[in-house]
């Protein structure tokens, strides 16, 4: 697997793009220590990941448990140190930190993670105007006069009213101004890449999209760099640029976001917009044609592709991992298939279903 | 669905008012139908009423809840039961045998310390009064009817051994063991991720055309009940606000709600598009609103809305609203 930094070339047309803030190459974690040389022993949680993020754009990264959305945004704040590969924050390799410089990286809030449960991860002891300011304390930042205008100012950023909400505690919030306190926390310390993990996933309908316009506003007022992990795909079509989809560890294929759930090139992301549910039923590939037909002999376990024992058209050459690459079918795509766009047609003639019982 | 018509009820809950904790009154004037073979959708927002609904049609209120008026009954003609009020005998003779129940969290209703087989085998000998190796057998045949690969393994297995996907689908062979007339599915596919809910969604369907079952699925998500649903109840504030077959309701939606709901939603097509938002906030469980309890953020909202209550109405073909408005005079309006 080659570490090697693969350029997309999907923005040529576009409004001139700003340098990368966030360069992930060949990323590879492992919660386990790796056994017998290089290997990545059983607890790789993530390998040879390759992600850009630009100042000013959403990125969504989609995957279900365990396929490694998490173990990224961890590496990506220094919260667990990386196997192999490089996390480059505006230039500087902040995988390689140890010690004393990565906590100082930490503490500087340049880039800050937004935990998915705010109940959860919000210090009940603490009031919101005192759970906003913490990250300024721990940053060192500003003085006690600034610490509190910040403070002020980042409960306005997210539309909470410092005067009503500032002295109370997190459960006596509403689920969305909770959401909102979390980001406000986050953006105290003006940081530069924010790491959203679920946003909105434990909210309702309505304040759904109130957090999710939020976000979309916060990356043009603060110029912001924003990573939303989500498992709703609808969620992240409303406001992310692109789209990274993540599985068993493994990025299997990302561009523009609309070219990719309206035309998936990876049979999995295919599978995954086929079996969300919508309101409108058009005519559309239904998720029993993207499984593997009934009486086809297991895939091995763990041999090549990480798709490969529940795709339709898995064939030989799937023996091997695919390396992500830029498929002609599917300009400014990176697609891990060796049959990208193509096993279309292999499926309709395969094996015809019908909606199982 | 007129066919449906001469279906015999499964359940009929008739002007259902639930109170919680301190008196305050969380559901009020709920009443619909289910008939036999039926799937009908619950939808609503958290604090709608909809879980404390279901619950109570289970006999499974929270501590402090209780019905204070209104009747639930299960089946119809000689096999009918009221459960509002009813026993623990009568309550043993319906949990499980007649109603069966799904709920979001599967991890949370097994025991950890004992296999999943174990589980639904005890529940067989105890509710149909299987013998050991029969019970076992049947187990196994459940397992491979919800789907569960290698059931006979599975049946060795503890909880924490399977997936969030696999737990459900044990649940759901527990579930339909006893083979219920209706099955209660409480945002059982909310913690599942979009691929394994679709499967999930396409087994209830399926369980649903070979047992006869009627259907009540409570979700948040109304593209859910849209692919999974003949008819669709929408809770806003602790009352039934609009109800239908699901295709009319979604297509031409009559209440304002509704129509919000429908604009917040996933609607199909992918891509940049405007995240529309309702504005404001539900009301509280026991928040006193003399007029409709949508009208403080609703766009059409006239003083009649807010002076006194809305009555449903009936506009014919199986569906209602209970707004003052119809949809010609919606779509007349500017909201506000």
């Amino acid at each position: 697997m080659s570490t090697t930094h693969l350029r997309l070339p999907e923005q040529a047309e576009a409004v001139p793009t700003p340098a990368p803030l966030l360069r992930v190459r060949g990323l590879s974690v492992s919660y386990a220590p790796p056994r017998k040389g290089t290997h990545l022993g059983t607890g790789a949680a993530l390998r040879d990941a390759e992600l850009e993020v630009r100042p000013g754009e959403i990125v969504g990264i989609v995957g279900e448990t365990g396929s490694g959305k998490t173990t990224l945004a961890r590496a990506t704040v220094g919260l667990v140190a990386p196997a192999a590969g490089t996390i480059e924050f505006a230039g500087d390799d902040i995988g390689r930190l140890r010690g004393r410089a990565r906590r100082a990286f930490r503490r500087s809030g340049q880039v800050q993670l937004v935990f998915q449960d705010p109940l959860r991860s919000l210090d009940p002891d603490l009031t919101v105007a005192e759970l906003v300011r913490e990250p300024l304390d721990i940053a060192g930042l500003l003085s006690r006069s600034e610490r509190q205008q910040r403070v002020a100012a980042s409960l306005d950023l997210v539309g909470l009213d410092p005067e009503a909400v500032g002295h109370r505690r997190p459960r006596e919030l509403s689920g969305g101004q909770r959401q909102r306190v979390s980001l406000a926390r986050a953006i105290a310390t003006r940081p530069r890449l924010l790491f959203c993990d679920e946003p909105v996933s434990a909210l309702d309908v309505s304040n759904r999209n109130l957090v999710l316009n939020l976000l979309d506003r916060l990356r043009v007022e603060l110029d912001l760099a924003v990573v939303i992990i989500a498992h709703d795909l609808s969620s992240l079509a409303g406001i992310a640029d692109r789209v990274a989809v993540f599985y068993r560890g493994r990025i299997v294929e990302q561009g523009r976001i609309r070219a990719v759930l309206e035309e998936p090139a990876h049979p999995y992301t295919a599978l995954l917009t086929a079996s969300a549910p919508s309101v409108a039923q058009e005519d559309r590939l239904r998720p029993d044609q993207l499984r593997p037909a009934a009486g086809t002999p297991a895939w091995p376990a763990d041999l090549g592709c990480v798709f490969a024992h529940r795709c339709p058209v898995a064939h030989d050459a799937c023996a091997e991992q695919p390396a992500p690459a830029v498929v002609p079918q599917a300009p400014g795509r990176l697609v891990a298939c060796h049959d990208a766009v193509d096993w279309r047609e292999r499926l309709d003639h395969s094996h015809p279903q019908k909606e199982s019982a | 669905m007129s066919s449906l018509r001469e279906e015999p009820s499964t359940l009929e809950v008739s002007d259902l008012q639930i109170s919680v904790a301190d008196g305050l009154v969380a559901v009020q004037d709920v009443s619909f139908q289910i008939r036999r073979g039926e799937s009908v959708g619950l939808v609503g927002e958290s604090g709608s009423g909809k879980t404390l609904t279901c619950r109570a049609a289970l006999g499974l209120l929270p501590a402090g809840g209780r019905v204070d008026a209104g009747r639930i009954v299960l089946g119809d003609g000689p096999e009918a039961v009221e459960l509002t009020g009813a026993r623990r005998s009568t309550w043993d003779g319906v949990r499980a045998s007649r109603i069966g129940a799904v709920f979001q969290d599967p991890a949370s209703y097994l025991n950890p310390s004992l296999t999943v087989g174990h589980q639904l085998a005890e529940q067989l000998r105890v509710k149909r009064g299987l013998r050991r190796r029969e019970a076992h057998a049947r187990t196994v045949e459940l397992f491979a009817e919800v789907g569960l690969h290698d059931p006979a393994g599975v049946f060795h297995q503890y909880p924490h051994q399977l997936s969030g996907g696999m737990l459900q689908r044990v649940l759901i062979a527990i579930a339909i063991s006893c083979e219920p007339e209706l099955l209660i599915a409480d945002e059982a596919t909310t913690a599942l991720d979009v691929v394994i809910q679709a499967e999930i969604l396409a087994l209830l369907r399926g369980l649903r055309a070979t047992h006869g079952l009627s259907l009540l699925l409570v979700t948040h998500d109304l593209a859910v009940v849209a692919e999974s649903c003949e008819r669709i109840l929408v809770m806003y504030g602790g009352q039934i606000v609009e109800s239908g077959p699901t295709d009319q309701v979604l297509g031409d939606p009559q209440h304002p709600y509704t129509r919000a709901l429908m604009g917040v939603a996933t609607i199909g097509d992918w891509g940049r598009r405007r995240l529309d938002v309702i504005p404001g906030q539900p009301p509280a469980a026991g928040e006193r609103l003399p007029g409709c309890r949508f009208a403080p953020r609703c766009g059409y909202a006239e003083a009649a809305c807010l002076t006194g209550p809305v009555p449903v109405t009936d506009l014919g073909a199986g569906r209602t609203s209970r707004c003052v408005r119809t949809s010609a005079s919606l779509a007349e309006a500017v909201p506000a």
